[in-house]
């Protein structure tokens, strides 16, 4: 079988790449795309850790199943608000929204 | 923890069942109303939030519930370990609920905001906001933060007509959905940590008892704790603004419509805060002390807030904006209060929060008048405001004199107990750098009631007209911005009780 740390690794890059996006990124829904892959290593971790440590219970599948649901709602919220934004601006660009810079 | 459904859990949670409840009823009566009524949405809404903050009170009072000696073991750990009703569970929700009626009276007569969806909204984030403080477990702490996050990002961005607003919704949400990711990735982490040494649960006093234990984790883990810390510490000091994790406060308190920045900023900043208490005390992140390194961090992390929140707040033009720098540097204040870790620190930032709901709603309830007839938010609106409208003059000026720190007001017993509970930890040098800062606040601060009294301007003849709503939400907060300033016994008790009771059952 392959050992936990494989995972873990795996997560912990995922987990980079997304953080590193969200900084990085300069559209909007990039961002959002690149909040989702933090989420998914959250969850590659979560998963994991319940196969290879406690499969008996249910607790860190539980848990997946929430943050895959709240993932949904934040995905939909951040695309009403990128498009709300789109309708004021036309532009999704993150260094194009300063207004709100003294 | 039981498993069948008793009165007891039902009781834990009629606040949030209540809420839900009057969630629903906005939403209906939102429905059948005229455009002419549009107004009488905020007023359920207020009347709703007084309603609620009366029965959680009476709940209390008539039938012990919270029961405080009950609240002195884990077995008082509702619905399967996920819930805590202690008392500080209703010190917080107080403040949620008071926030909650007191936004609704200072919005009931903004034009645009007279919308069922927007008061729908700032319930369902209250309703997070009282499940944060009441969780006991990770994934209803996730939840709860959630609920109360999301809801928030909508109102940030609520006008949607206004470019600031949308700008600023989605400015809260790309940096919201960040660190809560970032949290999330530390608690799951901590989770694996203890899942691997055959301790598969998420309840935060659980783990809290495990480390307590020497020898319960292995040392080489110590790493992988302090990360997690750390991850999730940014989660936190995001919901209260902390410095490092501060870069979203002044553009979303600015962008977004004012009377949410009034919501965030107490209510918002409060749930953090109870978060952060619970989590820490119950020693989450293994035992307290000056020597272990995350402990340093949280030090250094509420001196460079303070600082910082204080001296940039000195340079803004804009009066949200100096108000926004202002709340980051209060939030170092309180942040005292948990770095002592002691009950009366915990007390005292309690009691810090508390004040600060009534003292930032009239700051904002002031400026919410002021823009419905300047339209903008600039330091110089409020020039010659004694002339243009005297009481509303003397409403800034009890709420700025109790953001300073000065007496007779709430704030200076706030900053008081917050300094004596650092002195009486042994970090003197704390409450010291703490004091200064309250030093260079008050330049800020005073420089407002001077553009206010002293200052002419060219509107004086513009009345600003001050619905009753707008009247009554501002009474309230001038009230107890005086009633706590001079009688604080009895709230500062409560809040000792509170954090008492705490403290004996999770630190020993």
């Amino acid at each position: 079988m392959i050992p936990l740390s494989w995972y873990l690794i795996v997560s912990a890059l995922l987990f980079s790449i997304g953080l590193y996006g969200v900084m990085a990124r300069r559209n909007a829904v990039a961002i959002l795309m690149a909040v989702e892959l933090m989420l998914n290593a959250v969850n590659i971790n979560l998963v994991a850790f319940w196969r290879y440590t406690a499969p008996d219970g249910a607790v860190g599948l539980t848990w997946a199943v929430f943050v895959l649901t709240v993932a949904a709602a934040e995905a939909a919220v951040g695309l009403a608000l990128i498009i709300s934004i789109y309708r004021r601006r036309d532009s999704v660009i993150a260094e194009e929204l300063d207004m709100l810079k003294n | 923890m039981s498993s069948t459904l008793t009165l007891d859990w039902i009781l834990a949670i009629l606040p949030e069942i209540s809420l839900v409840v009057l969630l629903a009823a906005v939403l209906v009566y939102d429905r059948g109303l005229k455009p002419a009524n549009r107004r009488n949405v905020g007023l359920l809404s207020a009347w709703g939030a007084f309603a609620i903050l009366l029965l959680t009170l009476g709940l209390w009072v008539f039938l012990g519930v919270p029961n405080i000696q009950q609240a002195l073991s884990v077995d008082s750990l509702l619905w399967g370990g996920m819930i805590r009703n202690d008392l500080i569970t209703l010190v917080f929700r107080v403040m949620f609920l008071a926030a909650l009626m007191i936004t609704s009276l200072i919005t009931i007569d903004v034009k645009r905001l007279q919308r069922g969806e927007f008061f729908a909204l700032l319930i369902t984030a209250t309703i997070g906001f009282s499940l944060m403080a009441a969780s006991a477990d990770l994934i209803m702490l996730y939840i709860a933060l959630e609920t109360a996050s999301i809801s928030s990002y909508v109102l940030a961005g609520f006008m949607t007509e206004d470019d600031k607003s949308a700008e600023a919704g989605m400015k809260y949400f790309v940096y919201g959905a960040m660190a809560t990711g970032v949290m999330l990735y530390g608690m799951s982490l901590l989770h694996g940590l203890f899942s691997s040494i055959g301790i598969p649960s998420t309840n935060f006093y659980q783990m809290g008892s495990v480390l307590s234990n020497a020898g319960a984790i292995p040392p080489e883990a110590n790493g992988v704790i302090l990360l997690a810390a750390a991850l999730i510490i940014f989660g936190f000091g995001f919901k209260i603004s902390a410095v490092p994790f501060h870069f979203w406060t002044p553009d979303v308190y600015n962008g977004s419509p004012t009377s949410f920045t009034a919501f965030v900023s107490t209510a918002s900043k409060a749930a953090g805060f109870a978060v952060f208490l619970r989590v820490f005390t119950a020693g989450t992140f293994g035992a307290p002390g000056q020597e272990s390194l995350w402990w340093a961090l949280l030090i250094s992390m509420c001196v460079i807030t303070m600082t910082l929140g204080n001296f940039a707040a000195i340079y803004q033009n804009d009066i949200k904006r100096l108000l926004a720098y202002s709340s980051i540097a209060q939030a170092g204040y309180a942040l005292i209060g948990l770095v002592a870790f002691t009950p009366d620190g915990s007390a005292a930032t309690m009691f810090y929060l508390l004040m600060y709901v009534f003292t930032n709603m009239a700051a904002f309830g002031v400026i919410i008048l002021i823009h419905n007839v300047s339209g903008s938010n600039d330091l110089r609106d409020l020039y010659g405001l004694n002339r243009r409208s005297p009481y509303l003059a003397l409403v800034m000026l009890f709420a700025l004199l109790s953001l300073g720190g000065i007496p007779p007001t709430a704030g200076f017993i706030g900053k008081f107990f917050v300094f004596k509970a650092a002195v009486d930890a042994g970090y003197w040098w704390l409450a010291l750098l703490g004091i200064l800062n309250a030093f260079v606040a008050l330049y800020y601060y005073l420089s407002i009631v001077k553009y206010m009294y002293l200052y002419r301007s060219d509107d004086e003849d513009v009345p600003i007209p001050i619905s009753r709503a707008a009247q009554i939400g501002l009474g309230i907060s001038v009230f107890f911005i005086i009633f706590l300033g001079i009688y604080a016994g009895p709230a500062y008790d409560w809040t000792r009780e509170a954090a008492n009771a705490f403290f004996t059952l999770v630190v020993g």
